[in-house]
């Protein structure tokens, strides 16, 4: 089955390089609610990688690894977080008006080069690749990898997303937690800041346990980056990207490799 | 049953003021249920271009202790996103405690507050309706506002909201 080998595919490439992250299968991080009210408003969220989405079958999510951005830009702590063998449960109060936004980020500093017939890896920072010498290894190819996995929760009226700057991030004109069901929604992707022209991305609406279709959706940024859809059905869906390309660090080139997951509501209309 | 309730609404423009009084009529049905809780309902009018124009009503439970209430109104959800999310709550003269079954009757001032605000043109009433463990509905009546306008329309939902009329006198 063809999505299936390229989601193997994706795993084994990125497994190598973010050592400890599963990253088999779908990551989520499934928040209970994400447009609350009121002055007392908490969400409980899970996160998890799994098959079928958004049920915990596989992985629990590691929860050191989650961060929580407050509307103000403060970092906040996951309160009540227990790890089980299948999710990674966590609540959060929204104190602050504005939007949450939940991730799981990470990023390094991939290099590859033969030496022989052997594939030689190696994983660390800019530093230490000069120190290292890696940077003198015949043929070595240097790869940047970022990987985000993230929800977003807004207390009130939403408030604009502050990009990161870092790997893919989304963005644009709707914002992610304005989202009804009949109503184009116009998102952006940047790469490093700069639009993600021509990305694929999959769209999977929840429950597809109860399909016999898993109903993926493709779809491409345009050159801009921006992404268009109109959903037909509310409900929450996981959206991926993954981008390639170049960057450069420190003078150096290098090859860029990004990977985005959001879940994301889409209310009735 | 018929409940009246007249709001308090500030006198804002004084003086000038051609006292007229928007009347709306709302019916919620009696519901046999299991677990029935009263519905959270807003009430506000739209201007010919979708926007809202004036928030007139939102009940709920306003007297639960820390304001728990308004962890709901979220889920009067057509308000929530035009307007509600924008509002502090508790609202003056917005804000009022959820009502029973049967026949609700509310009064404006046109004269004073939002209304008397409006531009004349054509608008629309909205009565959105959702309640606790049950459905949501919203109807709307369409009216041509101008300031000594009479004017008079219904609509009817059909499960959270019974007859909806409006009473427009000078």
């Amino acid at each position: 089955m063809k999505t299936f080998a390229k989601r193997l595919l994706i795993a084994a490439t990125a497994a190598a390089l973010m050592a400890g992250a599963a990253h088999a299968h779908r990551a989520w991080i499934l928040p209970s609610s994400t447009v609350v009210s009121g002055d007392k408003a908490w969400v409980t969220l899970d996160g998890a990688v799994s098959n079928n989405l958004f049920f915990p079958d596989h992985r629990p999510m590691q929860v050191e690894a989650i961060s929580i951005t407050a509307p103000d830009g403060s970092a906040i702590k996951p309160a009540n977080a227990t790890v089980g063998q299948y999710r990674t449960t966590f609540d959060l109060e929204l104190k602050q008006k504005g939007t949450y936004r939940i991730a799981q980020a990470n990023s390094g500093l991939n290099a590859s080069w033969k030496e022989g017939t052997e594939t030689k890896r190696w994983r660390g920072t800019m530093a230490e690749y000069v120190a290292q010498g890696i940077d003198k290894k015949p043929g070595v190819e240097l790869t940047a990898s970022s990987r985000r996995v993230e929800t977003f929760v807004t207390n009130g009226a939403p408030t604009p997303l502050k990009p990161t700057g870092k790997g893919l991030e989304l963005g644009g004109a709707t914002h992610p937690n304005d989202l009804y069901s009949g109503e184009e929604i116009a998102f952006t992707l940047t790469d490093n800041g700069k639009p993600a022209a021509n990305v694929e991305v999959t769209l999977i609406q929840g429950g597809d346990r109860y399909r016999d279709e898993p109903g993926e959706l493709k779809l491409k940024t345009g050159a801009d980056g921006t992404l268009k859809f109109t959903p037909e059905k509310a409900g929450m869906y996981w959206l991926e990207a993954e981008a390639s390309g170049t960057t450069s660090m420190e003078g150096k080139q290098l090859k860029s490799q990004s990977t985005y997951v959001a879940v994301i509501e889409v209310l009735p209309g | 049953m018929r409940n009246v309730v007249m709001l308090a609404v500030p006198v804002a423009m004084a003086g000038v003021a051609q006292a007229g009084t928007l009347e709306l009529s709302v019916e919620i049905p009696k519901l046999s249920v299991a677990e029935y809780h009263r519905p959270y309902i807003a009430i506000w009018i739209e201007d010919a271009s979708g926007k809202v124009a004036a928030n007139l009503s939102v009940w709920y439970d306003i007297d639960l202790k820390d304001q728990e209430g308004e962890k709901w109104l979220k889920d009067i959800r057509q308000w929530w996103r035009r307007t509600g999310r924008s509002l502090e709550m508790p609202m003056d003269g917005v804000s009022s405690p959820t009502k029973p079954p049967g026949k609700n009757s509310v009064k404006f001032d046109t004269a004073a507050g939002p209304i008397a605000k409006l531009a004349p043109g054509n608008y629309k009433i909205i009565v959105e309706a959702s309640r606790e463990v049950g459905g949501k509905e919203m109807v709307e009546i369409p009216f041509k506002w101008a300031p000594g306008a009479e004017a008079t329309g219904s609509a009817t939902g059909k499960e959270e909201l019974g007859a909806v009329t409006l009473k427009l006198t000078k």
